[in-house]
C-alpha cells in the first residue's frame, strides 16, 4: 500500500507506446491543497503523465496513489479526479448549465442540489447571466470558465488542467491566471497542471517539476527551480541564462575558482561541499545578475570580464543588451532602466565590464 | 459604366442557369407527367388523350387517381414500399453505424483505404453488381452449390425471388450512402468529449448515448433519408431479385409504362410516389441547410 506521504502518489510509474518511453519511471508526492505544476517541453511525456492521473492511460508499471487509494487501474469514471482540458471539450449540444449539471447527473445527485451547486459554481466563476447559453455563443474566456466550473462543480479531490490558458490571448492569460489561483485558494482543491509555459508555471504554482524525456529533472518551488537549478538542462529550460563550461581549479572555503573555456579570467562561485579541484562543472549566470560598468569593479569576490557591447534592446522597463567577450563569446545581461533620460548610457561597440557576485552564480555539476 | 453594367447581365446569367436548368429538366417533365396522369387512355398515339379536345375546351379526368385507390393493389404496393424502404433504411443504420464509427476511429493511413473499399463497387454498374448477386442466390448458384457440396443441405435453398434477396440487395446498394454521411459527422467529432464525458462520471456507452449519438444526429438524418428516398421507388432490385410478394412501387410504375401501356395511370403512380417522398426530402434540405448553417 501507500507509504504515506503524499495525497497524491506517484510510484515507478511507466508508459511505453510501442517501443517509444512516454514516462520512465517516475516518482511523485504531491500534497494535498498544493497548485502543482508539471513543466516540460512538447513531448516530454507531460500530457501523458496527466492523462494516467485522469485514467485515459494505464500506467505499463507502477501505481499511482490519491488520498491512499491506489487508482492504477480505475477507469476514469470512477477516480476522484476531474480534468479540464486544453480543448475546454465542452459538449456543443448542451447549454452551459447542462454542460456543467452532466457530471452530476451521472453521480445521480437529487435535482434540487444539481440545481443549486450549479447556480454557485456559475457565480464563482462569474457566469451567472450565461447559464442558457449555447457553448458557441461564448467567447473564448468564458469557455475556458464553463470547462473549470464542469470540472469544479464534482468537488474533485484533484483537478487536473490541461495546457489551462494556452488558448487564451496574453491579457486575459495574465487576468485569469489570478483567478485560478483565487479559485484553488477558496476552495482548496489540489490542482495539477500541465505547462509548456514556464511564465505560467512560475506563478501558477506552489512546487514545479521540470519533465524532459519522460523523467522529471527538478522538483522544486519556483524560486528553488529558477536561482538553484540542479542541472544544466533546468537552468537552461527555465528562462535564459549564460553558461560556462570550465574546470575547477580551486576551493578555498566558501569561493571556488573555475578555469573556463570561453575566458581566461577565473570565474569565481560558491562552493560546494561536494566539489573538488579538476570537477569538470558549469557556471550559469541568470542575465539580471549582472551589472554593467564602464570601470573594472573593486570586490575581489567578483568575477568581472572585459567585453563589448554588440547589440542593445530597449524594452521600457528594462534593457536587453548582448556583451561580446574577447574570446567571441556572447553574454546576456538585462539592466532595469531605473531613470528616465533620453540618453543612452551604453551605445554599441561600447568597451565596458561585466561583473557578477561569487553567490549569483549556479554550479552545475550535470 | 459599361463594365458595371456587364457584370450585372453576367451575375444574373450565372444566378439564373441553375434555375434554368431545374425549369427545363425538372419542372417541365414534372409538368408533363401531371398532365398525362389527368388523361385517359387510348390506344394511339400517344396513348393518352390530349389535355384540349377538338373544341379547345378543357378535358382532364381524375378517373387514374380514383383507380389507385379502388385497387387495392396500389395501396398495398405503397405500403409495402414504404415498409421494405424503411426495413432496408434500419438495416442499413444498423450495420452502417459501426462500420462507419470504425472507420473513423481508425488510423488515418488504414482510414482511406477503407474509405475506398466502401466507395469501390461504384466502379461497377450498378445492374452488373446485382447480376451478380442474382449468380450467387441462384438455386443453383454459388451459394446453394457450396452449402449442398458441404452437406449442410440436401435441397436448394430458395433465396432468390423472395423478400430477403430484396432486402439483401437494397441493404448491398445503398449501405454505402449510409456509411459516408454517419463518417463525415463522426469523424470531426473531437475525442477529447469522449474522454470529457468519462471524467464527469459516465461509462463508455452512457458517454455513446449522451455524447456520440447527439452529435453524429445529422449524420444519421442524412444517412437515412439517402437510403430510404431511392429505396422507396428502388425498381431493379425488386425486379431481379424479389418474387411475387416483394411488390414495390418501382416495378409497378415500370408495369403500367412498359407492359400495359397505361400511361396516365402509370403518371398518376408517379405523381403520389413523389408526394410521398416530398415530406423526406423537405426535411433532408431543412437538415442540410441547419448543418451548413452550424458549419458556418
Amino acid at each position: 500500500m501507500a507509504d504515506g506521504t503524499g495525497f497524491i502518489q506517484i510510484r515507478g510509474v511507466s508508459k511505453h507506446f510501442g517501443d517509444f518511453v512516454a514516462v520512465d519511471s517516475v516518482d511523485l508526492d504531491i500534497q494535498r491543497g498544493e497548485l502543482f505544476s508539471i513543466l516540460g517541453g512538447s513531448g516530454c511525456g507531460k500530457t501523458t503523465l496527466l492523462r494516467m492521473m485522469a485514467g485515459f492511460e494505464t500506467p505499463t508499471s507502477g501505481q499511482i496513489f490519491i488520498d491512499d487509494v491506489d487508482v492504477s487501474h480505475q477507469p476514469p469514471y470512477q477516480r476522484p479526479v476531474n480534468m479540464m482540458f486544453q480543448s475546454y471539450a465542452i459538449f456543443p449540444h448542451m447549454t452551459v448549465e447542462k454542460n456543467i449539471a452532466y457530471g452530476l447527473r451521472k453521480e445521480n445527485v437529487a435535482r434540487l442540489e444539481i440545481e443549486s451547486r450549479v447556480h454557485a459554481i456559475l457565480q464563482l466563476v462569474q457566469l451567472d447571466d450565461f447559464a442558457q447559453r449555447m457553448p458557441d455563443q461564448l467567447s473564448g474566456g468564458q469557455r475556458q470558465r464553463v470547462a473549470l466550473a464542469r470540472a469544479l462543480v464534482k468537488q474533485p479531490k484533484v483537478l487536473l488542467l490541461d495546457e489551462p490558458l494556452a488558448a487564451l490571448d496574453k491579457k486575459l492569460r495574465e487576468q485569469t491566471q489570478f483567478e485560478l489561483m483565487n479559485i484553488q485558494d477558496k476552495l482548496g482543491i489540489t490542482f495539477i497542471v500541465v505547462t509548456h509555459d514556464q511564465e505560467e508555471a512560475m506563478i501558477l504554482s506552489s512546487r514545479i517539476a521540470v519533465m524532459d524525456r519522460g523523467r522529471f529533472r527538478q522538483i522544486g518551488t519556483p524560486k528553488e527551480v529558477y536561482e538553484y537549478p540542479v542541472s544544466r538542462f533546468v537552468a537552461d529550460f527555465i528562462g535564459t541564462i549564460n553558461l560556462f563550461d570550465g574546470v575547477v581549479e580551486t576551493v578555498d572555503g566558501r569561493i571556488a575558482t573555475v578555469k573556463a573555456e570561453d575566458t581566461d579570467v577565473p570565474l569565481n562561485c560558491e562552493a560546494d561541499a561536494r566539489l573538488c579541484p579538476g570537477d569538470k562543472v558549469c557556471v550559469a549566470v541568470r542575465p539580471e545578475k549582472i551589472f554593467i560598468s564602464k570601470n573594472a569593479p573593486d570586490d575581489p569576490d567578483d568575477t568581472a570580464l572585459k567585453g563589448v557591447v554588440e547589440d542593445l534592446g530597449y524594452f521600457g522597463n528594462l534593457s536587453l543588451y548582448r556583451i561580446r567577450l574577447p574570446g567571441g563569446k556572447m553574454i546576456q545581461v538585462s539592466a532595469q532602466n531605473r531613470h528616465r533620460s533620453a540618453e543612452r548610457s551604453l551605445d554599441w561597440d561600447d568597451d565596458i565590464y561585466i561583473s557578477w557576485r561569487a553567490r549569483s552564480a549556479a554550479l552545475l555539476l550535470e | 459604366m459599361m463594365s458595371k453594367q456587364a457584370d450585372r447581365f453576367w451575375r444574373r446569367v450565372i444566378v439564373a442557369a441553375p434555375y434554368v436548368w431545374l425549369f427545363v429538366f425538372f419542372l417541365v417533365p414534372f409538368a408533363i407527367i401531371f398532365k398525362i396522369s389527368l388523361a385517359d387512355p387510348q390506344i394511339a398515339q400517344p396513348p393518352f388523350t390530349p389535355t384540349f379536345d377538338e373544341s379547345g375546351s378543357l378535358s382532364i379526368t381524375f378517373d387514374s387517381f380514383l383507380f389507385l385507390l379502388s385497387d387495392k393493389l396500389y395501396i398495398v404496393t405503397y405500403l409495402k414500399s414504404l415498409l421494405m424502404a424503411s426495413v432496408a433504411t434500419v438495416l442499413c443504420l444498423l450495420l452502417g453505424f459501426p462500420m462507419a464509427y470504425g472507420i473513423a476511429r481508425s488510423a488515418t493511413r488504414v482510414r482511406n483505404l477503407l474509405l475506398l473499399l466502401i466507395i469501390l463497387p461504384f466502379w461497377i454498374s450498378f445492374l452488373l453488381r446485382v447480376y451478380a448477386w442474382m449468380g450467387l442466390l441462384n438455386n443453383y448458384g454459388v451459394i446453394n452449390n457450396t452449402l449442398m457440396w458441404l452437406g449442410a443441405i440436401e435441397q436448394p435453398l430458395q433465396l432468390i425471388y423472395t423478400d430477403f434477396a430484396v432486402y439483401l440487395g437494397l441493404v448491398y446498394s445503398y449501405l454505402p450512402f449510409m456509411i459516408l454521411p454517419l463518417y463525415a459527422s463522426l469523424e470531426r467529432m473531437d475525442l477529447d468529449l469522449i474522454d470529457a464525458a468519462q471524467d464527469l462520471g459516465a461509462t463508455p456507452s452512457q458517454a455513446f448515448w449522451n455524447i456520440t449519438l447527439p452529435l453524429a444526429k445529422p449524420g444519421v438524418i442524412a444517412g437515412c433519408l439517402l437510403v430510404f428516398i431511392p429505396t422507396i421507388g428502388e425498381y431493379v432490385v425488386p425486379y431481379l431479385l424479389g418474387g411475387p410478394e416483394s411488390l414495390m412501387i418501382g416495378r409497378v410504375l415500370f408495369d403500367e409504362f412498359f407492359v400495359n401501356r397505361d400511361w396516365p395511370l402509370a403518371s398518376s403512380v408517379a405523381m403520389v410516389l413523389l408526394t410521398l417522398l416530398v415530406v423526406p426530402i423537405v426535411f433532408l434540405q431543412r437538415n442540410q441547410a441547419r448543418q451548413n448553417e452550424a458549419a458556418a
